[in-house]
């Protein structure tokens, strides 16, 4: 772990990242619709996906409003190295989990919705899982949407953000940084990783001149504490280039998906946050001049 | 048989001058409303700081109907019925809701929301209404109409052939419109307006007589006896104004009579056919030409100007018709289909949004929502912004509106055309459809693998086609080659049963008062319909990309299916799968056009579904794409619920794949998103929206009815209707207020795909 965020920005030893690995499965007909998948054999993948011809990928969808501006072609990447205990894609957590698919017919597909994506005001998001345990197939997405004139965002816990190199942040108009928790202690009970690594990539997302949103999910009886956000909302308040906060209220969306995978989901009893207790906490950011919603 | 189109005598103005200030063209001598529209209307792109709220008369009328009236009919179903006065446009007198508050006036009957009966479609219907209403028929009238009048109902079932009946009883064919108003005919009610009833009259007889020299043919001889009884349509229509008080043999002279007059017209309608839907057409344009010019004399204030289109709406709102429980199946809500259609581009290429398009929007803020009028908004992303941004604001807050490519009505039917019932666009005036209900092409896939063999009940219902016997996995080249082999005979089955019924409906239940609103010489289109869409294209594309065997029961009828693999799905904008539903779409319209039509009718297809979607299901097995037995399909041309998991723009481009050429009556695609999914702040909402449609439509989408609701909402009225009496949800080209679903239905709408966000509140 401390050895990841130890890595030189522009290391790509960052791909030995552990479970970066060639996706098993065949497309499923769901999620990639449309996608053609790749049958090379699993050495020419993972070499494949080494330089980032190739991705893993689980699932990409149009949305809207939640993960940037305007209606969105969001693409989730596979594999993530948190474990946090509300994930609602539990099934997004192994990169071998994920499809392959290359880098050509991904940025085909982003061809494809160019229009759509310029008449809603939107763009490209790589979600995930976490876009940077793949980040030089991130990085050719990215500068390839960039090119169409597509405006690019990423949706990162930042835990990896020594893997984005400063060329692939100057492809990228919007990042969306999950901040899970303020304290330390909370944030490694919450995502089973030290919280440094995210804080140090914020920064270095400001000192790129790039826009920031910061994501806070709302978990009752984990995240909620005052004491816990305070020093997220401090925090957001530092960064000069963050235009918003986004607290989102814990549901229970992914509680089937830990049933299926047949995982222990600790969260299985947590009520989604009340709404007092949800205003309360954009409150707190508020209280330090940020626009949260 | 030819008529020629020069200026008629009588349409001279009166001495003061109705006509005053409009800017002259061809409109002045000849019925041409359009042209009327365009040399005088003023495009409007502000924005809609100039709207008023409502007067004290307006909240005091509404607050009087929804007291004395509305509320109870919620708890009645039916608030009363008149058994005794066969319908006419001229049966009744006067009404009011209050005669101190009632800016426009004219009801159905004699009382609001009291219900008229309409025995020429059959006495049948009307027996069981009305005594589902809790009310005793009249035997006199009774006798009338089973022993010396001879219905539509009767004449259809003289008619039918045993395949039709067949085909009916198996459910292949439902909701034809055999004993019920055929409606989705908008007569054109602007022209009473602009011209006054006389100059029509004298326009109709000379377009009768202009045909006197020619030679005796059936066309011919129904020609001449149409237009008499337009004639007297008309002139049912000045008595029937006269007792209000009003003289509309001559034209409105200002805003208040051209809205006044404009209504009575509808009004005849409404009183004398209880079609399906009875859309009153495209009249803010015409309307606002009237209003702006006493705004510009100071003989109106904007005030008053809103306070007009309130009333007209409020009147478009208790247009009620006397229906039976089961037709409330097919079409539930208590629908009528009061369809406005408004906005859109002329061809000029100027906007038609005028300031009165914002006052009728305006109206649903006076007023608060409801189902109707149903408010079609013609979209194109050429609009002006903050029309768009309104739209969108009042969909996000009140799910009240649809929206239907400008583009392609347009392209097809000019700049004046208008939606019928949900999606059917026509050139007012110009254009009528026979409405054709629709076929039920799931269930014909299913009986192309039986061989004619009902798979609910294991009978033969078709003769002469082999089933597909192997128990080896589906072959998709054998099972298409069945499927479209079934689909012929149906389509011949359905179109034949078409014809018999408009044959029936022109002799028996004309529509007099709607047609002499109408050019005499006029574009017919046979409005023929599919449901189960979604089914087919899944199905086959299960076939086609996984392995799917047939499940047999003991007489080797296919009851069920396993699907091993995974396959392409409809609504995910997966080509693979969407080709499979254009190819179906194009498949039923060339077999429809190789039929003979009724009155040489242009075939025209819609995929639309209206409620039906549910009684569809429920007469229908399961599917090789896991569609199961008895099930709600999914609404029009909707993916399969649930099925569309990326996004509610992915579903909405699968949609727009279908060609509009293929089904010129309309594709239908209903919607529904959570607020939350649509941006944190009303703006963000707002403005997603619009990007929203704006592409949709730019992708070729022809209809988007838009819930923006949340599913606990519905929960919630599902448990306490009284607290959501004004619940607007739409359903399929339509609205309804929610707690007027059956309870099967509400759980229907609730299992659809609500498009969310992944960190969306739960
Ligand atoms: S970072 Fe996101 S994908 Fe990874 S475990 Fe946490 S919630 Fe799940």
């Amino acid at each position: 772990m401390s050895t990841l965020s130890a890595l030189p920005v522009t290391d790509q030893s960052a791909l030995a990242i552990e479970g970066f690995d060639a996706p098993e499965h065949r497309l499923a007909g769901t999620g990639l619709a449309g996608l053609a998948e790749t049958t090379l054999p699993r050495e020419k993948r993972l070499e494949a996906m080494r330089v980032g011809e190739l991705g893993s990928i689980h699932s990409w969808e149009l949305s809207t409003a939640v993960d940037g501006p305007g209606t969105r072609l969001v693409v989730f990447l596979a594999g993530c190295p948190l474990r946090c205990l509300y994930c609602q894609n539990p099934d997004t957590l192994r990169m071998r989990d994920g499809q392959a698919v290359s880098a050509e017919d991904l940025l085909a597909l982003v061809r494809r919705y160019r229009p759509v994506l310029a008449a809603t005001g939107g763009g490209l998001t790589l979600s995930g899982g976490e876009v940077l345990m793949q980040p030089v197939f991130a990085a050719r997405i990215l500068a390839g949407a960039q090119a169409m004139g597509v405006h690019t965002a990423i949706d990162t816990s930042g835990f990896l953000g020594t893997a984005c190199t400063e060329e692939m942040l100057a492809n990228t108009d919007l990042v969306l940084l999950d901040v899970k928790s303020g304290i330390e202690s909370t944030y490694t009970r919450v995502t089973g990783r030290a919280l440094g690594p995210t804080l140090d990539f914020g920064r270095r997302v400001v000192a790129a001149g790039v826009e920031l949103w910061i994501r806070f999910v709302l978990v009752p009886e984990l995240t909620d504490a005052a004491e816990n956000v305070e020093p997220v909302a401090a925090y957001a308040a530092t960064l000069s280039t963050v235009t918003r906060v986004e607290v989102l209220p814990f549901h229970q969306m992914g509680r089937d998906k830990w049933a299926t995978l047949g995982r222990p989901y600790a969260l299985g009893d947590t009520s989604p946050p009340a709404p007092e207790l949800t205003e309360r906490v954009r409150e707190q950011f508020r209280a330090h001049g940020l626009v949260t919603h | 048989m030819t008529t020629t189109t020069s200026a008629p005598a009588g349409l001279i103005p009166p001495s003061e001058d109705p006509w005053r200030g409009f800017i002259p063209g061809s409109w002045m001598a000849t019925v041409d409303v359009h042209d009327f529209i365009v040399c005088n209307y003023s495009p409007y792109e502000g924005d809609a700081q100039f709207l008023c709220g409502p007067t004290d008369k307006t909240t005091r009328l509404w607050n009087t109907l929804e007291r004395q009236y509305l509320a109870h009919e919620r708890r009645l179903r039916v608030y009363d019925v008149d058994t005794t006065t066969p319908a006419d446009i001229d049966a009744f007198g006067v009404g009011y809701i209050s005669e101190d508050d009632d800016v426009v006036v004219g009801l159905q009957t004699d009382v609001p929301l009291k219900r008229a009966m309409m025995p020429n479609g059959g006495w049948r219907m009307v027996e069981t209404a009305i005594s589902e209403a809790g009310h005793e028929h009249d035997p006199r009238i009774k006798e009338i109409f089973t022993t010396y009048r001879k219905t539509h109902n009767d004449a259809v079932f003289d008619i039918y052939t045993p395949r039709v009946t067949a085909a009916r009883s198996a459910h292949l064919i439902t909701g034809l419109p055999d004993a019920y108003g055929r409606g989705r005919i908008i007569g054109d009610y602007r022209r009473v307006a602009l011209y006054g009833v006389d100059a029509l009259i004298v326009d109709k007889e000379r377009m009768k007589d202009a045909v006197a020299g020619q030679d005796f043919s059936e066309d011919w001889a129904r020609y001449r006896e149409e237009h008499s009884e337009q004639i007297k349509a008309l002139r049912a229509l000045i008595r029937m104004g006269a007792r209000y008080g009003f003289d509309i043999a001559r034209p409105a002279a200002d805003a208040r009579e051209a809205v006044q007059w404009t209504y009575l017209a509808y009004l005849a309608a409404i009183k004398s056919q209880d079609g399906a839907a009875m859309s009153i057409g495209r009249l803010s344009a015409f309307l606002d030409v009237y209003i702006a010019r006493d705004l510009a004399a100071g003989a109106l204030t904007e005030t008053q100007a809103q306070e007009l289109i309130d009333a007209l709406v409020i009147k478009l709102r208790i247009v009620r018709f006397l229906r039976t429980k089961a037709y409330d199946q097919i079409f539930s809500g208590d629908p009528y289909w009061a369809t406005w259609t408004d906005a859109g581009l002329g061809a000029d290429g100027r906007t038609m949004v005028t300031r009165t398009s914002l006052r009728l929007l305006q109206s649903l803020r006076n007023l608060g929502p409801a189902p109707e009028p149903n408010i079609t908004i013609l979209w194109d992303e050429a609009l002006p912004e903050t029309f768009k941004d309104l739209c969108a604001a009042i969909s996000v807050q009140t799910s009240s509106i649809q929206y239907v490519s400008d583009e392609h009505v347009r392209d097809h039917w000019g700049d004046d055309a208008a939606i019928a019932c949900c999606v059917s666009p026509m050139r007012t005036g110009k254009q009528m459809q026979f409405f054709g209900a629709r076929m039920n092409i799931a269930k014909t896939l299913l009986y192309a693998i039986n061989g004619g063999r009902d798979e609910m009940t294991g009978s033969q219902v078709v003769e002469g086609f082999d089933p597909i016997c192997s128990d080896e996995p589906l072959d998709y080249e054998q099972v298409w080659a069945a499927f479209d082999a079934m689909l012929t005979w149906v389509a011949q089955t359905y179109v034949e049963a078409l014809n018999i019924i408009h044959y029936s409906h022109d002799k028996y239940a004309y529509e007099a008062i709607e047609m002499a609103l109408h050019d005499s010489e006029i574009v017919r289109t046979l409005g023929c319909g599919i449901a189960g869409l979604s089914i087919v294209a899944d199905s086959l594309s299960a076939i086609k990309y996984a392995t799917v065997t047939p499940v047999r029961d003991d007489t080797g009828l296919v009851v069920d299916f396993t699907t091993e693999g995974t396959f392409p799905v409809y609504g995910n904008d997966d080509d693979r799968a969407d080709e499979i539903a254009q190819l179906v779409v194009s498949t039923v319209m060339d077999r429809i056009r190789a039929l003979p039509r009724y009155r040489n009718a242009v075939p025209t297809q819609s995929v639309l579904t209206i409620t039906s979607n549910v009684v569809y299901g429920r007469a229908t097995g399961s599917f090789p794409s896991g569609h199961r037995k008895g099930t709600p399909f999914s609404p029009g041309a909707n993916p399969e619920n649930g099925m569309d998991t990326h996004g509610m723009v992915a579903s909405m481009l699968s949609v727009a794949k279908l060609d509009y050429a293929d089904a010129l009556d309309g594709i239908s695609l209903t919607n529904t998103i959570m607020p939350s999914s649509l941006g944190h702040t009303e703006r963000e909402r707002v403005r997603n929206l619009v990007g929203i449609l704006d592409a949709g439509f730019g992708s070729g989408l022809f209809h988007a009815n838009i819930n923006v609701l949340n599913r606990a909402t519905l929960e919630d009225a599902m448990a306490d209707p009284e607290s959501y009496p004004n619940l607007t949800v739409r359903v399929s080209g339509y609205a309804v207020n929610f707690v007027k679903l059956t309870r099967e239905q509400q759980l229907d709408v609730l299992s659809r795909t609500f498009h969310s966000s992944s960190w969306g509140p739960p």
